[in-house]
C-alpha cells in the first residue's frame, strides 16, 4: 500500500518534523524541539497536533440507525443529545474491543472518530449492521487538528468566537473563512482543548494562525507521553480485540442503562464479568527510580510469580518519572501493591498506581 | 591533551595513560532525542571490544552503549544516572559513561579520527 500523507505534510516538513510510518501514513514523531519540550509546552501553553490520519466517519439515518449502531457500540446513543460526545468502543461477539472511539450526535445522525490503523475494518464491522436507508461516509476531504493546553481556549476564541462556550465532550458548527468547521471540546492529553474538523483546503490557514500565536506543533512522540500521563489507552497497545472493556478498566464507558438491558455484541460476556469480575485488569504502574518499563515488560509479584504485562511505558515529563500501564491479575490490582518489573533481565521494584498520573480539570 | 577517537556505533573514547573514557557522541544524542535514563557498568566488570557495556534510553526507545575497546571497568559515571538529561547537554564532556583500563592499544588506534567520524556521519545520516 502506498504511504499516505496528510494535507499538512509540507508544513510539517517546513517545521522540521522527523517522520515515521504510522498506520499507513507518514506522520511527524517530533519536531525540532524534541518530545520533552513539546510535551511541556502543551501542558504549560498550547500545542497543536495533526491527527488527520484518524477516520472521520459520518452516518446519516433515522432512529433505526441509532438502533443499528447500538448493536456494536455500548453507549446510550438513544439518549445522546445533539452535539454531545461519548467515549465508547466497537465490540465483537466476545466483548473484545475492535476499536475505541468518540461518537458525537449530529443533526442527521452521528460522527465517529476512528483510529487510523482500524478505520477500514471498523467501517466493515459497522456496515454489517446498517440498512439500506442508512448513509455513511469516511470523509477524507477533512483534516482533524487537536489544539490542546491551557491557552487553547483563549487563542481559538480570538479566531472563532464562541468556542469558549463549549463544555467538555460537546461540540458545534462554527464559521471560519466562509467554511463550516465542526469543533468539539475534547482531546487526548489530559488538558483542556479542542478537536477541529476542517476542510483540507483551509487547514493550512488555521495552522498558520496557531503558529503565529506561538502554538507549537506536537508530534506523535509527545502525544504518547501526554496521553499516558493522562491514563488514556492507546489502541493496539493497551486495547485490542482480545481485551474487553471490563478488563480494560473502562466499564465507566458502558452506559448504565445498557449494562442492564444489553442488546449489544458481547453483552453476555460483559454482564458475567460485571457480576463476577475479570481475571486481569488494566492498572497504572510506577516503576521505582528512573527505570523505564516499556511495552511487553513482564510484571511479577514480590514473591516472584509472573502476574502480568506492561502495555505502554515511557518517561512522563510532567510527572518527571517513568510511568506505565499494564494488565495484572485482579488480586494484584489494588493501588499501592508492590510489584517487580523485569527490564533487560533484571527485576526492578515498582507499584500499582492510581490513574491518571497527571490530573487537570476539564471545563464542565 | 588526550587523543579522542570515534566508533561507528557513535561512541567516543579518550585516552590518558592506559585509562580510556567512553561516552556517546553529540551526533548520537541528536539521533536519540531527549535522554531520560542511563545505566552504567560497575567497576571490576570486564568488557569486550564492541560488547554491550551500558544502556541509554530516550523518550522513544532504549539503546545499548557498546565499548569500542576491551578492558576492565574502573568507574561508571553516576552523575548521568542521576541526571540523564545532562547527556543531551554535554555528551562529549562531563557526561561520559564509563572509564576502563585498556587491554590493547591497537584497538584504540584502529578507531576513527574526528575527521573520519564526521565524514562517516555525513555518509550515514541515520
Amino acid at each position: 500500500m502506498e504511504v499516505q500523507k496528510t494535507a499538512l505534510y509540507q508544513i510539517h516538513k517546513n517545521l522540521g518534523a522527523k517522520f515515521v510510518p504510522f498506520a499507513g501514513y507518514e506522520m511527524p514523531i517530533q519536531y525540532k524541539d524534541g518530545i520533552v519540550k513539546e510535551h511541556i509546552s502543551t501542558r504549560t501553553y498550547a500545542g497543536f497536533f495533526d491527527v488527520s490520519h484518524m477516520g472521520q466517519f459520518f452516518l446519516e439515518g433515522d432512529e433505526t440507525l441509532t438502533e443499528a449502531l447500538e448493536k456494536i457500540i455500548p453507549a446510550d446513543l438513544k439518549s445522546l443529545k445533539l452535539n454531545h460526545s461519548k467515549y465508547s468502543f466497537l465490540l465483537n461477539n466476545d466483548g473484545g474491543i475492535i476499536d475505541d472511539l468518540i461518537v458525537t450526535k449530529t443533526k442527521k445522525g452521528f460522527c465517529i472518530i476512528l483510529n487510523a490503523a482500524c478505520k477500514e475494518n471498523d467501517i466493515k464491522q459497522i456496515s454489517k449492521f446498517l440498512g439500506n436507508n442508512h448513509k455513511y461516509l469516511l470523509n477524507n476531504d477533512l483534516s482533524l487538528i487537536a489544539l490542546q493546553g491551557p491557552k487553547s481556549v483563549g487563542i481559538l476564541e480570538k479566531l472563532i468566537p464562541g468556542v469558549s462556550d463549549l463544555k467538555f465532550m460537546t461540540g458545534n458548527n462554527f464559521n471560519y473563512d466562509n467554511d463550516n468547521l465542526y469543533i468539539t471540546r475534547s482531546g487526548y492529553t489530559g488538558e483542556d482543548g479542542f478537536e477541529i474538523s476542517i476542510s483540507n483546503k483551509k487547514v493550512e490557514k488555521l495552522v498558520n494562525f496557531l503558529i503565529s500565536n506561538e502554538v507549537k506543533p506536537i508530534g506523535l512522540g509527545a502525544r504518547d507521553t501526554l496521553r499516558l500521563e493522562a491514563g488514556l489507552c492507546l489502541y493496539g497497545h493497551d486495547l485490542n480485540e482480545k481485551i474487553n472493556p471490563i478488563e480494560a478498566n473502562l466499564k465507566w464507558a458502558i452506559a448504565k442503562k445498557r449494562k442492564n438491558v444489553g442488546g449489544f455484541n458481547g453483552w453476555d460476556k460483559i454482564k458475567s464479568l460485571l457480576d463476577n469480575g475479570s481475571e486481569k485488569i488494566r492498572v497504572g504502574i510506577k516503576p521505582d527510580g528512573k527505570v523505564i518499563a516499556r511495552e511487553n515488560t513482564k510484571i511479577f509479584s514480590t514473591d516472584g510469580n509472573e502476574i502480568g504485562l506492561v502495555t505502554s511505558g515511557t518517561f512522563g515529563p510532567s510527572v518527571n518519572a517513568p510511568v506505565a500501564m499494564g494488565y495484572v491479575k485482579s488480586n494484584f490490582a489494588k493501588v499501592g501493591t508492590l510489584i517487580k518489573l523485569e527490564v533487560r533481565g533484571k527485576k526492578y521494584g515498582g507499584k500499582v498506581s492510581e490513574l491518571p498520573f497527571y490530573k487537570k480539570n476539564y471545563v464542565k | 591533551m588526550s587523543e579522542k577517537k570515534f566508533s561507528k556505533k557513535h561512541e567516543w573514547v579518550s585516552l590518558e595513560g592506559d585509562i580510556a573514557t567512553v561516552g556517546i557522541t553529540k551526533h548520537a544524542t541528536e539521533l536519540l532525542g531527549d535522554i531520560v535514563f542511563a545505566e552504567v557498568p560497575d567497576p571490576g566488570k570486564s568488557v569486550e571490544k564492541d560488547g554491550q557495556a551500558a544502556v541509554v534510553e530516550s523518550t522513544k526507545a532504549a539503546s545499548d552503549v557498546y565499548s569500542p575497546i576491551s578492558g576492565e571497568i574502573t568507574e561508571g559515571n553516576k552523575a548521568i544516572v542521576d541526571d540523564p538529561s545532562s547527556i543531551n547537554t554535554d555528551p562529549e564532556g562531563a557526561s561520559w559513561f564509563f572509564k576502563l583500563k585498556m587491554k590493547d592499544k591497537g584497538e584504540f588506534d584502529s578507531l576513527m579520527s574526528k575527521e573520519e567520524y564526521d565524514k562517516f556521519c555525513k555518509d550515514n545520516p541515520n
